[in-house]
């Protein structure tokens, strides 16, 4: 095991570690910043772009907000629990880019059940909400906190059925053999992507996606309008930020797993010298991440929130069914072709 | 390598556990958290014989104490809300009505 | 180096599992009881039962678990209070019987011989549903039954009026 640590392989490994989470939390820190400067733009005012050019320090002014911001906890609150909500929400969203592979090599860890293990993650951080709204000690913590892991139980089950389809068609569950099979393409010009094969389970990935972060137009259980804020809402300074960076590990990692089972992961084109060549499938795969992003932000600034009990139907009695038909079908077909 | 008598005894430890909870509390979730506990050593018990004789029969078998144990939960939590909602304790020493 | 590894999560699981049967308030003993479960898919993989391993993280910490931390938060349970203890007796007779048929089990088991090498088995969603659906197939769909019936009866017992 000492041999292990001081050879070539735990470096390399040690690097891409580095390498993989460092990059995931710059992106974090500014998808809070493109979040802002799109709903600005749509809104058709300019957004943050006084702190440094364009506003590109603004992260870090956030940041360095939050680190001094006075820490209050609320006097009835139950302390244990208070302080370990916003650990249980942040380990599982950030566990979940341990197997997420960002390129042909690109990746800390290759599990055959990768797939499998980023929902059991995922399904881990309701324990994040629903303990930070108890422990507070008041009623609209608790009341969003009910509200918020009922809607990201429902939405879980639509989000895993949806999958099935692809996992039918490419026969594994293992997320770099996902990315492999969408390799080449058809007719010299058609990707193999699996968005043509499953339009159906495309749309209701995405919506369930959607509904399982809690972004608008699903998240009554954190609007301003109706719960101060939800699950978060005696929460401040660091422990806030740890909730907010949750939601945008979590918004990543559903875009993530939205490329590399619909749009084909880091396969692209490649083309130029040979360390262009080398650098470009996690190119690929970040545009295709912020393009998802993209659409987030867009959704949350067009979109009017829906109202709980209509969330709840459309979770249920739409997205299931949708999920077990699509699963259906796509089982005749590859059964019979 | 780990001998397979190591995975048993660790079973057979947290069975007893949740059997000396299932004895001693008065608590109906902690009785059933303790009946959870059981079930977890058994699982444990199946996937150790199942590996070290090579079938996949044991983790078959897991599979269905899970799903007995996902419905057990439900129907017990349901009856606890009801018992809850009528005598306003889980204490199980209250629920004597039937006591002659 | 795994031998490691097994001394670690089986250390968390017996405190997570001492620790359910100690405490006073039930919302801490569900809450270690979730890390128990963490603790025995751990041990699951180093099985090489990776598949039941994260359908045991899904389901039963994911899922059961939850139901089991949202009716206890919903009643707004409080910690049980320090009456009479009437079992007090029993607590203290009871230790010392557990350990002795923890002795019993451990003096039957510490004999078993692995005279041969373990055949390989791969514990991959391949393996268990190519046998869950060809000679298991009636269990499991009597399963679904079991479900069905489940969610009828816990639907009946909790509602407030029929």
């Amino acid at each position: 095991m000492i041999e292990y640590l001081s050879s070539r392989d735990f470096l390399i490994l040690f690097a891409k570690m580095i390498t993989i989470f460092g990059g995931v939390m710059g992106a974090l820190a500014y998808t809070t910043l493109l979040e802002r400067r799109i709903m600005a733009f749509v809104q058709m005012r300019p957004g943050p772009n006084r702190v440094g050019p364009f506003g590109l320090l603004q992260p870090i002014a956030d940041g360095l907000k939050f680190l001094f911001k006075e820490q209050t906890v609320p006097g009835t609150a139950n302390v244990l629990l208070y302080y370990a909500a916003p650990i249980v929400s942040i380990i599982p969203a950030l566990l979940s880019f341990s197997v997420i592979p960002f390129g042909p090599d690109l990746k800390i860890a290759d599990i055959n059940v990768s797939l499998l293990l980023i929902f059991a993650i995922t399904s881990l951080g309701v324990y994040g909400i629903v303990l930070g709204g108890w422990a507070s000690n008041s009623k609209y913590p608790l009341m969003g906190a009910m509200r918020s892991s009922a809607q990201m139980l429902s939405y879980e089950l639509s989000l895993t059925l949806s999958v099935v389809g692809v996992l039918m068609i490419a026969n594994t569950l293992s997320l770099t053999d996902l990315v492999k099979s969408q390799q080449g393409t058809w007719f010299g010009f058609i990707p193999k992507w699996n968005i043509i094969l499953q339009p159906v389970a495309f749309i209701v990935y995405v919506l369930s996606g959607i509904a399982e972060t809690n972004r608008l137009p699903f998240d009554l259980a954190e609007s301003e309008q109706e719960l101060v804020a939800g699950w978060h809402t005696e929460y401040s300074g660091m422990k806030f930020a740890m909730f907010f960076l949750a939601e945008y590990a979590n918004m990543v990692t559903v875009s993530a797993l939205a490329t590399i089972m619909f749009l084909g992961g880091w396969n692209g084109p490649a083309f130029g010298p040979w360390w262009l060549q080398m650098a470009l499938p996690t190119i690929w795969f970040v545009l295709k991440i912020s393009g998802f992003l993209f659409v987030y932000m867009l959704v949350r600034a067009t979109i009017p929130r829906i109202r709980y009990d209509q969330l709840m139907h459309f979770g249920w009695k739409v997205l299931l069914p949708l999920a077990l038909a699509n699963i259906l079908v796509t089982s005749f077909f590859v059964a019979v072709l | 390598m780990i001998p397979i008598s190591w995975y048993l005894i660790l079973g057979a430890a947290l069975f007893l556990l949740g059997m000396l909870g299932f004895f001693l509390k008065r608590n109906i979730i902690a009785l059933l958290l303790s009946v959870e506990i059981m079930l977890n050593a058994v699982n444990l018990t199946f996937v150790a014989f199942s590996s070290h004789n090579g079938q996949i029969n044991g983790q078959i078998f897991v599979f269905f104490v899970l799903v007995v144990a996902a419905a057990e939960a439900a129907v017990g939590l349901a009856l606890v809300i009801a018992m809850f909602r009528n005598r306003e304790t889980l204490n199980v020493d209250r629920s004597n009505l039937l006591k002659w | 180096m795994i031998e490691l590894l097994f001394v670690l999560f089986a250390a968390v699981a017996l405190g997570s599992a001492i620790n359910v049967l100690v405490q006073k308030h039930v919302l801490y003993s569900s809450l270690s009881l979730i890390l128990l479960l963490t603790a025995i898919s751990a041990l699951f993989v180093l099985m090489q039962a990776e598949f039941l391993a994260v359908i045991n993280v899904i389901v039963y910490a994911g899922a059961i678990m939850v139901l089991f931390v949202f009716v206890i938060m919903l009643l707004n349970l409080p910690a049980d209070e320090d009456g009479v203890d009437r079992l007090r007796w029993l607590k203290l007779l009871g230790i010392p019987m557990v350990l002795f048929l923890l002795f019993m089990v451990v003096r039957t088991v510490w004999k078993v011989e692995t005279d041969a090498p373990a055949p390989q088995l791969a514990g991959t969603a391949q393996a268990i549903g190519a046998s869950l659906f060809t000679d298991y197939l009636l269990p499991f769909e009597l399963t679904s039954l079991l479900i069905l019936i489940a969610l009828m009866g816990a639907v009946v017992f909790a509602k407030k009026d029929l």
